[in-house]
């Protein structure tokens, strides 16, 4: 089944220099190595000023099968894919790809920006290897598929970023690829051309192995069957588990202190995420099981001249998307105010979000006034984000949604009289 | 058994399809140096040129469109500074500041031929860097035959000599030269010239992209090179000068290629032969340098 193996990475590794004399200079070095017919020297030593880009790296990908490429900006993503792609050469190991590559490096690579679209699509065509009359009878495809109909015979420096990366990935995708590297490309596409480049991978997949490069874990969670997390240029994790390879992704980042946005009428005090059962607590973020009823503790104190208020909330996950809310006022709930100060206790009964780590924002607020839609005006008195952050852990199988439901299936059988 | 739905439902749709695979080409890179394997490098080098025709022709036609399209001049600047040069020559020469020995042919004709002719070689020596470097964003973000832009090179050169050349043709029989059969051969001086000024391009380029100096540094060593081969100097009988005009394989091209062009008889045919079979070979040495330095110049192109 190595047939089906259209990449192979096997130890993969890349060595850059950080100062430009030096590095011109190991070039100069690099250059007679390979005209004498050897390798690199000092391969597995770094020179003066040299780091290491990519160290060890080993993954495979079949027919059928996308991996998706995660970590900071610097951790070598870009350079993995440009070693896979033969741009550059790799300094240790072995970079193996079966078929007819195609690539969307760099937003707008290879266009020439006097040539029409038209002269742009034969050119970047024959620059993947296809012949004039192979370009010719996928011509209209691409067009189609870009929407740039109207704009194919005009300048490509006239065209807009979102209308480059249309021709250049309509390009890549419909000159039927059997290995397809995509690196960060499709962030400036509207949303429209984005759903169709998805769809359009998503057929894609059946015929190809894809590596595939994003910031957006919204789309990795779509359309990668696996991931591999750069750090520094080391593989950190690689696994079939993408809902995890993108936790470990995200939990690089600082989520960053509270910041209190307004609280000139309202204040809030140590604002916590509990569980009656107890919850379990690493480095200062509790850790609750999925399905636990959790609550929401808070002391507050709310300016006498507001009669009445309602608590407001919103749970964020690492990618800062918001995942749920919960407004009191919706459920007629509304409390009346002393002026003096209370503790506030929202019970949030069986947590179905699944395994992460999430991100609370509070809100008070007065309701004042309805408008003619029957829908409550209210005014803020006080909005505290990222003030609280829980994680929810003990999900057991695959996730790609924030909730997974407790439903019940019933089945009856048709002939039962 | 319990079912569990461990992908979303695009994933398993993929699973499904079916196909047969055929022998696909494999591609495998490594630190190994390609020399390791030349027969193989040599086999690629060839598929590589032969592919890359097509992108060759549509990157010259490209480029040649977009040279002259923000000019008001146009096509002018393809002979503009040989003309230049020409006057400049002629007028030296002409007001006694130089005195020059005696050329076979009237000396207007010897240094209109000549500089028109150096024009032509200095374009193909210009071509090989100016093209990689100017292609720099391609080559660090997409893999295409890299020949390619060598040979769209070539097209621009003879294109631009192209113009060059109708202009010599135009204006000779208006010198008072008549025009002979001998004119059928000029092509392949034209040829060879180009050749040779490519592979002397070549031979510059690699260690060109990475340092600037030998793009600033070009045009001097051009103009102290003209001066050791007969553009507007004939050629010296005697001295240290006659051996080094000798010795310079560019004389008898340019040499040849006049006395095709002016029915004069070909005196350095031999010289001629000998320079062509070294281009040649150099040139087949410098393609395959161009070949293995390009991963590398990339790398620290894009450093």
């Amino acid at each position: 089944m190595a047939e089906d193996t259209l990449i192979q990475v096997e130890g993969v590794s890349k060595k850059f220099c950080r100062g430009l004399k030096r590095s011109l200079w190991y070039g100069v070095q690099d250059l007679g190595n390979e005209l004498r017919g050897r390798a690199h020297a000092h391969l597995d030593e770094l020179r003066p000023e040299e780091f290491w880009a990519l160290r060890d790296i080993n993954f495979e990908v079949k027919r059928g099968e996308c991996i998706g490429l995660l970590g900071r900006n610097g951790a070598g993503k870009s350079t993995l894919l440009k070693v896979l792609t033969g741009l550059i050469k790799p300094d240790a190991g072995r970079a193996l790809t079966r078929g007819r590559v195609g690539a969307l490096i760099e937003l707008g690579g290879g266009f020439n920006p006097i040539l029409s679209g038209r002269e742009n699509i034969y050119i970047g065509g024959s620059v993947l290897g296809f012949s004039q009359a192979e370009i010719q009878k996928k011509f209209d495809e691409i067009v189609a598929f870009s929407e740039l109909e109207d704009f194919i015979d005009m300048p490509v420096q006239n065209y807009s970023s979102g209308m480059k990366v249309r021709l250049g990935f309509s390009v890549a995708v419909n000159l039927e690829p059997d290995v397809l590297f995509l690196d960060e490309v499709l962030a400036v596409g509207d949303a429209g051309f984005r759903i169709k480049s998805y769809n359009k991978m998503s057929e894609l997949l059946s015929r190809c192995a894809v590596v595939f490069v994003s910031h957006s874990m919204t789309v990795v969670a779509r359309v990668c069957s696996s991931v591999a997390l750069l750090k520094n240029g080391h593989v950190v994790y690689l696994g079939n588990d993408v809902a995890s390879g993108i936790e470990q992704y995200l939990d690089m980042f600082d989520s960053g202190p509270m910041m209190i946005e307004f609280n000139e009428k309202a204040q809030l005090h140590n604002i916590r995420v509990g569980c009656d059962r107890g919850g379990d607590h690493e480095d200062d973020v509790p850790s609750f099981r999925y399905q636990d009823d959790l609550y929401i503790e808070m002391d507050a104190t709310v300016d006498a001249g507001h009669s009445a208020f309602y608590v407001a909330f919103s749970i964020v996950d690492k990618d800062m998307k918001p995942v749920a809310q919960y407004a009191s006022n919706n459920f007629e709930q509304e409390f009346r105010n002393t002026g003096e100060s209370m503790r506030i206790r929202i019970n949030v009964p069986q947590c179905l979000l699944t395994n992460g780590e999430y991100s609370l924002n509070i809100a008070l607020a007065e309701p004042f006034d309805r408008d003619v839609g029957g829908n409550e005006l209210s005014q803020t008195l006080a909005l505290y984000k990222n003030c609280a952050r829980f994680k929810v852990q003990g999900f057991r199988g695959t996730q790609w949604a924030p909730f997974h439901l407790p439903c019940r299936v019933e089945i009856d059988s048709h002939n039962a009289n | 058994m319990r079912p569990r739905l461990t992908l979303p439902l695009i994933k398993i749709s993929l699973m499904s399809a079916d196909h047969d695979t055929p022998a696909l080409p494999v591609t495998i890179y490594t630190p190994e140096s390609r020399l390791q394997h030349p027969a193989r490098m040599l086999r690629e080098m060839l598929a590589d040129l032969h592919t890359g025709r097509e992108l060759a022709w549509r990157l010259a036609v490209r480029d040649i469109s977009a040279q002259y399209r923000q000019t008001a001049l146009g096509i002018l600047w393809a002979f503009i500074l040989p003309l230049a040069n020409t006057l400049t020559w002629i007028f030296l020469n002409s007001s006694g500041v130089v005195a020059m020995a005696e050329t076979a042919l009237p000396f207007p004709v010897y240094v209109f031929t000549g500089t028109m002719l150096w024009a032509i070689f200095m374009d193909a020596v210009n071509a090989p860097l100016q093209t990689t470097i100017a292609a720099k964003s391609l080559l660090t973000k997409l893999n295409f035959p890299r020949e390619a832009l060598l040979v769209s090179g070539v097209y621009q050169t003879l294109f631009n000599a192209g113009i060059k050349v109708a202009l010599l043709l135009a204006v000779l029989p208006l010198m008072g030269i008549e025009l002979g059969w001998s004119l059928l051969l000029f092509p392949v001086a034209l040829l060879s010239l180009v050749l040779f000024g490519t592979a002397f391009g070549l031979v510059l380029t690699p260690i060109g992209v990475l340092y600037t100096d030998i793009g600033k540094g070009l045009p001097l060593l051009m103009q102290f090179l003209m001066y050791l081969t007969p553009v507007v100097f004939a050629m010296p009988k005697e001295g240290v000068a006659a051996v080094v005009f000798m010795l310079n394989p560019v004389s008898p091209i340019l040499l040849t290629a006049r006395d095709w062009l002016t029915a004069m008889p070909a005196d350095y045919l031999a010289g001629f032969l000998i320079a062509n079979l070294l281009a040649l070979l150099l040139l087949a040495a410098v393609l395959i340098v161009y070949r293995l330095a390009m991963p590398i110049l990339i790398e620290r192109m894009s450093a």
